[in-house]
């Protein structure tokens, strides 16, 4: 690839696990060797510079991925629903609405309260976050190699899959957190998801008792509610994290001997692909129905 | 790796989808769905319905066929016994014209008889006088001429 570079495993490992960062450099930072005059938007050219650009700086490939996977859902999504006919559905029209179908079951099951937002929030969580897992069964090198070449730069920096990027799960999750509190305030008042926070597990008929509980309960519950957004982000990147890892270190071996493993590791993680999707939106419901129970 | 605002940008995406999948997706689908469901319920109802008539209409065509036999019993029954009543009528018929007949040839037979008998008698009473005219060879007196005559008629 790059004349001057030798690639070596770690450099290619880190390569690999490095966005593609759009952020804003100080002035005086020192860049390739060079002073800036002044502050300047621009990628970073290291992780290094990554960091430094701080947090108003954007991973622009994962993101970018991410809307895209997006879009694409909404567009084949939406042209499937408009097109419903009261006719035998067919081909893709089919999978949809056997989709759909599922989804729905699955929240007429786990939730049981009246809102319209679950179902579609549901049907949006389990279909993207499939798709932004299922990049990661596209070879580790294609994408980055056609982005490099595009952009005729070899230290482009390139990751296609965005559940591997925490900043992708934790925006999924703490939008999810944001409804929490929204429904939890908006069903239950601000003094009943108070008191759900501070009158369990430990309770008692004695006042005073009471108020002794009342910092251990809200430690518990507090951690419990912390934990949910956390868990729910971190099981996702986790999951999506180590499989791409072990296809990096696969992609590592010589050519002709990395389908050995390649190949049973890439029909594992379909199941991955899927199960971390559906869990996802499992718990997104689960979470969305404790919030609306009035009583624990 | 590090936690920059793409955690943000991530958020108003996912919001976007949501408003957007619950706007214009998810009701068009379930409405689409739900209409198709119906229809296919309909149509089950109907064929059900159909499969109903035709046993109703089958188990009505066997009454049908049973009563109609009945019916052809009943009549052919009463045709017999019709034709019979009218072999036994004719057969009295011809019975009666037969006696009917038969008397009367018997009477017609008396008559004739009795008519023979008269013209023998006559025949017999005028061959005793020519006899008897010739026997006596002469006039006898008419009147106890005709005495005898008719005292032998009457025995006769």
């Amino acid at each position: 690839m790059a004349d001057e570079a030798v690639i070596t495993s770690k450099s290619y490992i880190t390569h690999h696990l490095q966005n593609l960062v759009y952020g804003k450099l100080p002035a005086g930072y020192e860049r390739d060797g060079q002073i800036l005059n002044e502050a300047t938007w621009t990628f970073a050219h290291s992780s290094k510079e990554a960091v430094d650009m701080g947090f108003w700086s954007l991973n622009v490939d994962t993101l970018g991925w991410a809307i895209f996977l997006g879009v694409v859902f909404s567009f084949f999504f939406y042209r499937v629903a408009k097109n419903v006919s009261e006719g035998a559905p067919s081909g893709f029209s089919n999978l949809v609405e056997m989709i759909v179908e599922f989804v729905d079951n699955s929240v007429k099951d786990i939730f049981h309260n009246e809102n319209k937002l679950i179902a579609p929030m549901a049907l949006t969580v389990f279909i993207w976050v499939f798709l932004m897992n299922t990049m990661d069964l596209v070879p580790v090198d294609w994408l980055p190699v056609l982005a490099q070449k595009l952009a005729g730069d070899p230290h482009f920096y390139f990751k296609v899959v965005p559940t591997t990027d925490p900043n992708i799960t934790f925006g999924l999750s703490l939008t999810v957190f944001a409804l929490i509190l929204y429904y939890s305030i908006k069903m239950k008042g601000v003094g009943g998801f108070l008191s759900e926070l501070t009158l369990h597990p430990f309770s008692s008929k004695n006042i005073v008792v009471q108020i002794l509980f009342i910092p251990a309960n809200f430690l518990l519950e507090f951690v419990g509610l912390i934990a949910k957004p956390v868990s729910l982000a971190l099981r996702l990147f986790g999951n999506l994290y180590a499989g791409e890892m072990i296809f990096i270190l696969i992609a590592l071996l010589p050519f002709w001997i990395q389908w050995t493993l390649h190949l049973p590791w890439a029909i594992f993680h379909i199941l991955i692909v899927l199960l971390q999707a559906f869990i996802f939106m499992i718990l997104v419901i689960v979470y969305m129905d404790m919030a609306h129970q009035k009583d624990h | 790796m590090n936690i920059n605002a793409t955690l943000i940008g991530q958020s108003i995406a996912f919001v976007m989808f949501i408003w957007f999948t619950m706007k214009f997706v998810w009701p068009l689908l379930l409405k689409g769905m739900e209409e198709r469901q119906a229809r296919i319920a309909d149509g089950l109802a109907a064929a059900e319905q159909g499969q109903k008539d035709f046993a109703d209409a089958q188990e009505k065509s066997v009454t049908e066929i049973n009563k109609g036999k009945e019916q052809a019993a009943t009549i052919i029954s009463q045709a017999q016994k019709r034709g019979d009543e009218i072999v036994e009528e004719a057969r009295e018929i011809a019975k009666k014209e037969g006696d009917r007949i038969k008397e009367s040839a018997l009477s017609e037979i008396e008559q004739e008889k009795e008519k023979t008998r008269q013209e023998l008698r006559n025949q017999v009473a005028a061959l005793a006088i020519t006899g008897a005219e010739q026997i006596l060879m002469r006039e006898v007196d008419q009147q106890a001429h005709d005495e005898v005559l008719a005292k032998i008629s009457k025995k006769l």
